[in-house]
């Protein structure tokens, strides 16, 4: 059920007075659970809950030739699917705009934040690197599945393991896996996403706070730095706004990294 | 929570009863001397009459049933109501308790305002609705909540007396829809959340017998 | 089949030629969906979502004599060791169609005129005997959604390795090269034994065929008490 006028103008005036509906304070995550290593055939998997809403996310590599602006380091690909199995809104077919945008905002924080280390993924200069693949899969949706995808997604990569790879016939061999990690950076990337509801911010939405916020802004932060980020839908943003988003945003990023951290391992 | 006062469920195929002497009811069929269940669910025998009452599936809209619906549309001479069910529902201007002006039917209701009404009959066209009765009519304040619409029967209780007790533990009203959908409209939010709670307790514990007194248990720990 | 044949052959897993691979079951998995289940044969994970029946939509596709079920398998892309391409393709259409004739003739969906019963399939793990799960997981969240039926269906997939029947194939199995190589009979049957699915791809005689018949017969019971015990327990 779409959430009725109602509920929303409920949700509003309570988010107003800094309260929601399930207890939570503004800036506070639902509990958040990560579980790696759920698909055998993948090179890194991993399952992350938030509350009821559920992603799964696995990677997956092989060898191709590199792209000519980049010749010595490996590729990235990353795509995401709302999968009509996790919510009756989503339908099969064709991937609609908040699967795309899913994907491609992942991409970007993981791309951008240098979190794989892309010049160790390089076989032979301007002939062969590695492809890295990331594909999510959404399993429930009762909101913020874009936050669940980015700590998946960051999970599977940790849980990662190169594929054996033979020289001499330049193939790899699939299902067969070496001793190598993908290369990381120490610092992990995670992105936070704020929903504005009426002159507030809360982050991680339930379904009902995501059905009516007018505004999002994902932001994603590696240690001190931002490395990239994304305004959503209409409603503008003021640039006091922007401030209050860039400050909560940073002791977001540092409580759910001390969440997701000890479960990485 | 005991095993004891745990019903027991059954499954499609599964034979529920053996003999002539039983008689198939509801979510049951007679194949030769046996009752077979067809539908997941608890098993019930009342004097030899073999139910399953089911707990999941979609709302099966009956007349006489009052629902809560999102109206989803206006035609020159209605509302188009979204009461959960496949049929679309349409409540006609003459069905509304008193004067309504033709060119001004937004007024009364507009798209995404909910409505509570009665179905007062279900034809090949589609259901239509009614809101000449006591207690029906557009919702303008309160919060709506979505339970499976065959829990209903838990959440207001033999004769009510379920509903009644959520009802004077919290001081909200509260009109329940056969089709699932539920509105509580207390005088504070904090109010509505505790009677939304105390609702989704006992749909989420439909399969208990002696609910009545889990919920009393429930209410004496989440008191305020 | 005699003893001794049974302790002759070897299957890679050290299975015997009867034994089923671990199997778990669980309903209730998506909270979204109006029934849900997952069901395993060892390596091989399939989770199966019902929502429905409601409007079909494209209206086109609407049966106003009947309702519809339509079934929707997928294997997300890191299921298998080389990546599958995420969408649909020949082999996931056809297999989709397969569940739905497997899965329909339990179902009372007559009332349900112009309404559509979807079934979504997402293969989470493979080692073979893919669709089977899909199957199974599917049976038992179409119970789980409230879906009136006659009975449950359970699904296997018998193998012919050389000249030995096998029941609940592997992967390794299924590329078996020695002798006269695999041949792999995905089975699926009512509680009461009539056949909803069979597929063949391979060389058998009839007699074996015969022979493959009763061990599935026998197979399906066991996993027809997994779906069973999974529904039981998951009340809530």
């Amino acid at each position: 059920m779409e959430t009725p006028k109602l509920n929303a103008e409920r949700i509003k005036k309570y988010i107003e007075h800094e309260k929601r509906f399930d207890g939570r304070a503004l800036d506070e995550f639902r509990e958040i659970v990560v579980e790696t290593g759920i698909s055998k055939n993948a090179e890194g998997s991993a399952r992350v809950k938030i509350g009821k809403t559920e992603v799964l996310v696995g990677v997956k590599m092989d060898v191709t030739t590199p792209y000519p602006d980049s010749p010595d380091k490996g590729n990235l690909m990353v795509g995401a699917e709302l999968t009509p199995l996790s919510s009756p809104r989503f339908e099969s077919g064709p991937p609609k705009f908040p699967a795309i945008e899913t994907g491609r905002i992942i991409d970007r924080i993981v791309r951008e934040s240098k979190f794989i280390e892309m010049e160790k993924l390089c076989i032979k200069e301007g002939e062969k690197v590695w492809n890295v693949m990331i594909d999510i899969y959404s399993l429930n949706d009762d909101g913020n599945l874009l936050d669940a995808a980015g700590i998946g997604a960051i999970a599977a990569l940790s849980a990662s393991k190169i594929p054996k790879y033979d020289e001499e016939k330049e193939k790899v061999l699939f299902g067969e896996w070496s001793n190598k990690n993908i290369p990381l950076s120490k610092e992990v990337p995670v992105s936070i996403t704020l929903y504005k509801i009426g002159s507030k911010f809360i982050v991680d939405p339930s379904l009902e706070e995501e059905d009516i916020s007018e505004a999002k802004i994902t932001i994603g932060r590696k240690g001190d730095y931002i490395s990239s980020m994304q305004k959503g839908d209409l409603k503008p943003l003021t640039i006091q706004e922007m401030h209050q988003a860039i400050e909560v945003s940073e002791r977001v990023y540092n409580d759910v990294l001390k969440k997701i951290e000890k479960q990485l391992k | 929570m005991s095993e004891k006062n745990q019903r027991k469920v059954v499954i499609p195929g599964e034979v529920l009863a053996k003999g002539n002497e039983y008689l198939p009811g509801e979510g049951t069929e007679r194949r030769g001397s046996e009752i077979i269940s067809l539908k997941y669910g608890l098993f019930e025998d009342s004097n030899k009459l073999i139910k399953v009452i089911p707990l999941s599936g979609v709302y099966q809209p009956r007349r006489g049933n009052v629902v809560i619906g999102k109206v989803e549309n206006i035609t020159f001479n209605g509302w188009v109501i979204n009461i959960g069910t496949a049929e679309t529902a349409f409540i006609s201007i003459m069905e509304i308790p008193r004067f309504v002006n033709k060119n001004e039917l937004e007024s009364v209701m507009d798209i995404g305002e909910m409505v509570v009404a009665k179905i007062w009959s279900i034809n090949k066209r589609g259901i239509d609705l009614s809101l000449k009765s006591r207690g029906l009519g557009k919702i303008d304040e309160g919060i709506i909540l979505a339970i499976n619409s065959n829990r209903v029967p838990r959440v207001i209780g033999k004769e009510g007396s379920m509903i009644k007790l959520i009802k004077d533990e919290t001081g909200c009203e509260i009109t329940v829809g056969q089709n699932g959908l539920i509105w509580i409209k207390g005088d504070s939010i904090e109010k509505e959340l505790h009677a939304k709670r105390a609702i989704l307790f006992v749909a989420e514990h439909s399969f208990l017998s002696g609910l009545t007194e889990e919920l009393k248990k429930w209410f004496d720990e989440n008191r305020k | 089949m005699t003893k001794e044949s049974k302790s002759k052959f070897e299957r890679p897993d050290g299975r015997e030629t009867d034994e089923m691979r671990p199997m778990t079951a669980k309903v209730g998995i998506i909270p979204n969906a109006d029934g849900s289940a997952m069901f395993s044969f060892g390596d091989t994970i399939a989770y199966a979502a019902v929502y429905g029946p409601k409007v079909m939509h494209p209206q086109h596709s609407q049966n106003p004599e009947k309702g519809t079920l339509r079934c929707n398998y997928s294997m997300l892309s890191f299921s298998v060791t080389e990546r599958a391409r995420p969408g649909p393709n020949r082999r996931s259409t056809e297999i989709s169609k397969i569940m739905e004739w497997a899965l329909e003739p339990v179902l009372i969906i007559d009332e349900f005129k112009s309404m559509v019963v979807d079934v979504h399939v997402n293969i989470i793990q493979a080692n073979a005997s893919t669709r089977c799960a899909a199957i199974n997981a599917a049976a038992m969240a179409l119970a789980h959604a409230g879906i009136p039926m006659k009975d449950l269906v359970s699904s296997v997939s018998i193998g012919k390795l050389d000249k030995q029947l096998v029941v609940d194939v592997s992967k390794k199995e299924e590329d078996w090269e020695e002798g006269e190589g695999a041949t792999d009979i995905p089975i699926t049957m009512t509680h009461e034994g009539e056949l909803t699915h069979i597929q063949l791809d391979g060389k058998i005689s009839g007699e074996q065929l015969r022979e493959a018949l009763e061990m599935a017969r026998k197979a399906t019971q066991e996993i027809y008490e997994v779906q069973k015990k999974a529904l039981k327990e998951s009340i809530g």
